[in-house]
């Protein structure tokens, strides 16, 4: 058992054996946050920024109390409140990062690729937050730590992914690490919301919410993106709700014992309809995110190993 | 490098079990009946121990006393200057520990630091009334002011030697060896 990555960039350049043992260690961390002292002592003196270029509630928040729950110090930064406003680079607000010697940087950029030239830029760990429509690998990290805790294994299952293929670095993240890991990955979403090509991914593809969902045994329901209402890659929420809204109904054609799976945050009514978001039988939402920070402290803790 | 080692048995199958049996008296005698007592374990070979001494405790009481596995990864004081990491064990600790007398098992005493870091974790679960030690070999070389409160074997040895408890749940036979770099 040996884990040397010096970054987290994506689900793409990470190995079977690599996410088994960040899925094992996320495992052992769970225990922590369900005792009444929260914290243990191992990465005391060292410090974490979570540089946020983007919003987020769920993850930066994630991050901060796993860093925290290990004894790191934990410094955000966000855009709006930063010199970026200013007019600095991504590159020089790195340089200057770095130069205070963090030993993790975690970063949401919108645009794709950036967690990466700051990888190679910087000798510091850098985790990947969220990188435009390319990847976000904790979020399908705790995805699949969910999975595996729900259904003992990820191998041989079928799991659906409906919505926004095209803009979801989520979908994405989980195309390449559930399937690396044995499962089998179908994508649903109107023709607008499926990037050309996609089948090379080496997933099914459906215009049809119904078609994709059968005897699934996961489905993922993505948000859809209000704020691309207006590149008219959907006529209206309500004629999407219509077709791919997640309900009492169509979840029957899926598994009985079937997993519904939401990254956040959720459009009550559009994606997802509140009955099923709410009913703990189907519903494992809340579940992904007391997990994530157990991921998060996985990641923080493997990857400051202080090889230096 | 393994032909270059001289490998001792110190102890067998039956010796290994006649100390648990003496510790398991011992451990009742000390605390006066097993009221408020429970067992913790430390990861790994501490965790078979104390599950044999569970056995053996509830045996003689005819009533079962807790266990509790701890993994002290967390806690060790050399974890940010190891190259890299120590895999992750689940600890489990399914009992209010708050005026518990605590019973700490691990395989071997050596520097301390081991039991230093577990009690540091028990502290955290809450406030035990108080923890006592059980190993099974005291090699000596203490570097920490700590000392076992019952001890199967002294067994003094260098530095350099390598002192292994190996049990029949993870190394498929009962046998403590020691290893001499010749």
């Amino acid at each position: 058992m040996k884990f040397e990555k010096k970054d987290i960039l994506g689900m793409k350049d990470l190995t079977v054996d690599e996410i088994n043992i960040i899925l094992e260690t996320a495992e052992s961390f769970l225990e922590i946050s369900t005792r009444e002292i929260k914290k243990v002592p191992t990465l005391r003196g060292k410090s974490v920024i979570n540089l946020f270029y983007e919003a987020s509630t769920r993850t930066r928040t994630s991050f901060e109390i796993a860093g925290k729950r290990l004894s790191a110090d934990t410094i955000n930064i966000s855009a709006s409140t930063s010199s970026v406003v200013k007019g600095e680079t991504l590159i020089d607000t790195a340089r200057n990062l770095e130069a205070m010697n963090p030993d993790v940087i975690v970063i949401r950029h919108s645009a794709a690729g950036a967690p990466h030239m700051l990888a190679r830029m910087l000798r510091q760990s850098i985790i990947n937050a969220g990188d435009g429509s390319h990847e976000h690998p904790t979020q399908a990290l705790l995805d699949m730590m969910t999975i595996k805790e729900k259904k003992g294994r990820l191998d041989g299952l079928k799991v659906a992914i409906v919505g926004d293929i095209m803009h979801s670095r989520v979908a994405r993240s989980n195309i390449y690490g559930l399937s690396k890991m044995g499962a089998n990955v179908v994508l649903a979403g109107p023709a607008t919301m499926l990037p050309r090509d996609i089948d090379k991914m080496g997933v099914a593809v459906y215009t049809n919410l119904e078609e994709a969902i059968v005897d699934a045994d996961v489905v993922m329901m993505l948000r859809i993106q209000l704020e691309r209402q207006n590149q008219s890659i959907f006529p209206s929420l309500r004629e999407y709700a219509q077709h791919y809204c997640l309900n009492r109904t169509n979840i029957q054609l899926a598994k009985k014992d079937v997993i519904v799976m939401h990254p956040g945050p959720m459009n009550r009514g559009v994606e997802i309809s509140p009955d099923i978001a709410d009913d703990p039988s189907y519903s494992v939402i809340l579940d992904q995110v007391n997990n994530g920070v157990a991921v998060r402290m996985a990641l923080l803790y493997l990857l400051t190993g202080g090889n230096e | 490098m393994a032909e270059n080692k001289n490998v001792k048995v110190v102890m067998d199958n039956d010796g290994i079990d006649r100390c648990l049996t003496r510790i398991a008296y011992e451990i009742l005698e000390k605390n006066k009946g097993m009221e408020n007592l429970v067992l913790v374990g430390i990861r790994t070979g501490g965790v078979y121990l104390a599950q044999r001494l569970q056995k053996k405790i509830s045996a003689i009481e005819d009533k079962d006393i807790p266990l509790g596995i701890l993994d002290i990864t967390l806690y060790r004081d050399d974890i940010s200057s190891s190259s890299k990491k120590p895999a992750l064990g689940k600890t489990k600790i399914p009992f209010d520990l708050d005026d518990k007398k605590v019973v700490l098992v691990d395989d071997v005493l050596f520097t301390g630091r081991t039991i230093r870091a577990a009690m540091d974790a028990l502290i955290d679960f809450g406030r035990p009334k108080l923890i006592q030690l059980a190993v099974l070999i005291d090699r000596g070389h203490r570097e920490l002011p700590i000392r076992a409160d019952y001890v199967g074997k002294n067994l003094p040895s260098s530095f350099w030697e390598a002192v292994s408890v190996n049990l029949m749940e993870k190394n498929g036979i009962d046998e403590v060896i020691i290893e001499e770099e010749t």
